[in-house]
């Protein structure tokens, strides 16, 4: 039995150990052209800032490929040949398999912007959008982020530490504001404009101009304000990455679309991680999950079942952390939302750059946000799976304390305040 | 479809680093004041990433350990501007030895300045650091001198045996025994109480960070002027098998050392006499001198800070043991939250791969952990938590005991797979 997958990020190499654990004798091939090795893709931005080299972000040593006996083949993979069951390689044999994962990621979205193909344009995804920036800064004074996501704040911070002043164009009328509620996004605003970045809300890109010789040398906005600039990056998202796929006989909607056992409509294929996008059964929404976390997952269960166990991904209580420049983000279950009958407690520190939020639906907790401070991560899980209510919640967060050693503890001060709506609520 | 650009890349995964190709001089980032902002540039600094500058420092660190040891007379010079010093802490000449500890002393206070700028957000690095400059300044320089001055024997409260290993060799304990005065008894009963009693208590409440990061004079020593160096340790699996190899090779030198000395004293000198002195005189060249002074501190540019105290020192060792099957310490990780970015282990000086256990969601449990506090400080994710909580069977789980777990360990060595006992 020959496993193919397509793709060396969290979600192949996840499946590929789940595999190799359960099928210790089947050859599995892992595919990718961008890398021989896997390497920790949210680890891009300190590469370019000098904290690591690319060899740090290798989240295993090289040898461990050679005992696990996973083959790595850097090839680009240039199509599918369904009928043969085989890859076709670009500058290369066509490699054949027996059961493919296809785990290609995503692509940071273009949405036909006039000038979105000049040179000097470019998002931040790969390793690739990071050797061309590499090239693309050299020369580069200024810049404009079109894009208000976490890859638009992460090149943010990798230009400013390059000298590069920046100018941040945001559709929303605040920080990722669509994600984030109003305060922990105003706080995250304020903390981008204090550190000397032109953050410009509710502003839309409408073009990029040509300097003459097919480079970018401005950006216009929907205002119509021309900002001279080098380097424009683009972070308005991204989208699953179908560019495999797109011809074949393999189903897509948004992503490839598959089942909970992430199976394609197509026999012996199967896909996971950003690519994919999950049918939910009973005509839901469709699940289509693009963080590291749940690629890690999607692929650890795409592996068991192509190593044929019976399994169905269950997505578990929803969370994930960032860090906007210096201020750490943690969210865990359903914040922002929108459910129906959600109501939040909010606390936030006077001074400090801190903040817990509480959501519940009646006096039902369903989600935790954390500014600035850590929080235990199978705490909140545990709270917000068993329904617990906002009593319990309030009387028990010190239990979630993940704060370092003699850092300032919150805890106290917040459940007063937090209680203190709670009551008042209630009254 | 592929585009052409995409196919066209061709990115050199050997020379494999893709910042700015100069550094650039605008100073830190956004990241402002956090922890790892710190480190904007470290891997494009010639200082800091073994470029010339970092070759340069470690060859004239190198050499004034050897001119230290053997060609003493080159330091005279310097000698005789501490002199007037000397005289007036402790009413003696100065000698190289007290040009050395000014020396030493002066670097771990003005880059302890330094660690506390750097880490001015972090109050754990910043309690950490005053605990190291205090303990150096007083301990390890003032009081020596002021015992001096006051005719009492020079003695370092804050080295232990084995570090020290004189102070529970025969020929010492009796010259302090026989010193006029009660002091010299107060030394070897402290020097005694320090090493068998004070060790295993303090290293199971605290780990063995008590010392190696609080406390000792040789960690204080990486963890000011060497924090610059910290990444340079080698994460590989290689260098941890050398590391307890070498380490545990050091412990039983000196434990054996120490006990054919007291053999031999103990039989009059009749028993091993010119084998136990030799030994001594062994140990005192090539691990005293070689390995923790032009090793340990001349390598620190090019081999990361914490060379002697993670291959060589015989106290890290033992508080090792305690801490790996005898204590609360452990560095707990946050769940799910790792997404194995590496800067934990790249900033580790211990050279422990702490995104290996991170990443699984595991406690790390390392005999060789120093307790120092960056990994947590460095973490984009706040994922990891170094704590003395929780119950044994929380740090190990499936193992209710000390033993258990230690009996696993060993029964486990052989098969261990890549990173502990997966896969």
């Amino acid at each position: 039995m020959h496993i193919v997958i397509i793709g060396n990020g969290i979600a192949g190499v996840s499946a590929a150990q789940s595999i190799r654990r359960l099928q210790p004798d089947w050859r599995i091939t892992l595919v990718s052209g961008e890398s021989t090795f896997h390497y920790s893709r949210p680890a891009l931005m300190y590469i370019y800032m000098g904290h690591m080299r690319y060899r740090d972000c290798k989240p295993y040593e090289d040898s461990y490929w050679t005992e696990q006996r996973i083959d790595l083949r850097r090839a680009w993979v240039t199509g599918i040949d369904v009928a043969n069951q085989r890859l076709e390689l670009h500058e290369d044999q066509p490699l054949p398999y027996d059961k493919l994962l296809i785990a290609t990621g995503s692509k940071s979205n273009k949405f036909g912007w006039p000038g979105q193909d000049l040179e000097g344009v470019q998002g931040l995804y790969s390793l690739m959008d990071l050797k061309l920036l590499q090239q693309n800064t050299r020369e580069c004074r200024r810049a404009v982020i079109v894009g208000g996501g976490l890859i638009g704040i992460e090149l943010a911070e990798m230009l400013h530490f390059q000298g590069i002043d920046v100018s941040f164009l945001v559709r929303e009328k605040s920080y990722w504001d669509n994600v984030l509620p109003t305060e922990e996004s105003a706080m995250v605003s304020a903390l981008i404009r204090k550190r000397g970045c032109d953050l410009r809300t509710t502003t839309s890109l409408d073009h990029i101009e040509d300097n003459g010789s097919g480079r970018a040398s401005a950006v216009v906005t929907d205002g119509g304000d021309r900002i001279e600039c080098q380097v424009v990056g683009l972070t308005a998202g991204i989208s699953p990455n179908l560019d495999l796929v797109a011809e074949s006989s393999i189903a897509t909607g948004r992503g490839i679309l598959v089942d909970r056992g992430f199976r394609t409509n197509t026999d012996n294929i199967f896909a996971a991680g950003d690519c994919a996008e999950i049918v939910a059964e009973d005509g839901g929404r469709n699940l289509l999950q693009q963080v590291w976390y749940t690629g890690k997952q999607q692929g650890a269960v795409a592996g068991e079942v192509i190593a044929g166990e019976s399994r169905s991904y269950d997505p578990g209580i929803w969370y994930n952390s960032a860090r906007f420049l210096d201020l750490e983000y943690q969210t865990y279950g359903q914040v922002g939302f929108r459910v129906p009958g959600e109501e939040s407690l909010y606390w936030q520190h006077p001074d400090a750059a801190q903040a817990v939020r509480v959501v519940h639906v009646d006096d039902r907790v369903i989600g935790l946000n954390f500014m600035g401070l850590r929080f235990f991560h199978p705490v909140a899980e545990g709270w917000i799976g068993a329904g617990a209510s906002v009593d319990e919640v309030l009387a028990g967060l010190h239990e979630g304390n993940f704060q370092p050693e003699f850092a300032p503890q919150r805890d106290a001060m917040a459940v007063q305040s937090l209680r203190a709506q709670w009551k008042g609520r209630a009254a | 479809m592929i585009d052409a650009r995409t196919l066209s890349y061709d990115f050199d995964e050997e020379a494999g680093d893709l910042g700015p190709e100069t550094r650039p001089s605008s100073g830190p980032g956004f990241g402002g004041g956090h922890a790892e902002s710190q480190n904007d540039g470290v891997f494009f600094g010639s200082m800091t990433a073994r470029g010339v500058a970092g070759w340069i420092a470690g060859l004239l660190l190198t050499a004034f350990y050897v001119v230290l040891y053997w060609w003493p007379q080159y330091l005279d010079a310097g000698v005789g501007l501490v002199d007037p010093l000397a005289r007036g802490l402790s009413g003696q000449p100065a000698d190289r030895w007290f040009l050395y500890g000014l020396l030493y002393t002066g670097a771990i206070l003005v880059f302890g300045v330094r660690m506390l700028r750097k880490y001015r957000h972090v109050r754990y690095e910043q309690l950490r650091t005053l605990s190291v400059m205090f303990f150096q300044l007083g301990f390890a320089f003032l009081i020596p001198q002021i015992l001096k001055a006051l005719n009492e024997p020079e003695y370092y409260f804050s080295y232990f045996w084995p570090l020290k290993p004189e102070y529970l060799q025969p020929w010492n304990v009796d010259y302090l025994l026989q010193h006029p005065g009660r002091l010299g008894v107060f030394m070897v009963v402290w020097g005694a109480v320090m090493s068998f009693v004070a060790v295993p208590l303090l290293t199971h409440r605290f780990g063995k960070r008590w010392y190696c990061s609080w406390v000792c004079g040789c960690g204080g020593l990486a963890e000011t002027l060497g924090d610059q160096w910290r990444q340079l340790s080698s994460k590989s699996r290689l260098s941890w098998w050398i590391e307890r190899v070498v380490i545990y090779g050091v412990l039983v030198l000196v434990v054996l050392t120490t006990a054919l000395l007291w053999i031999n004293y103990s039989s009059g000198g009749s028993m091993f006499s010119s084998a136990s002195g030799a030994l001594a005189k062994w140990y005192g060249f090539y691990i005293g001198a070689l390995f923790s002074g032009v090793v340990g501190v001349g390598f620190y540019p090019i081999l990361g800070s914490r060379v002697w105290c993670r291959f060589g020192c015989p106290m890290a060792a033992i508080l090792g043991i305690f801490q790996k099957f005898f204590s609360r310490f452990r560095i707990r990780t946050n769940g799910g939250q790792c997404m194995s970015c590496g800067n934990c282990s790249t900033y580790c000086e211990m050279g422990i791969d702490v995104r290996a256990y991170a990443q699984r969601g595991e406690n790390i449990v390392r005999a060789s952990c120093v307790g120092c506090g960056i990994c947590s400080a460095v973490c984009p994710r706040g994922v990891l938590q170094l704590s003395t909580d929780g119950s044994f069977g929380d740090r190990y789980p499936g193992s209710e005991r000390p033993l258990d777990a230690l009996i696993a360990t060993l029964a486990n060595a052989p098969k261990q797979g890549h990173y502990g006992t997966e896969e």
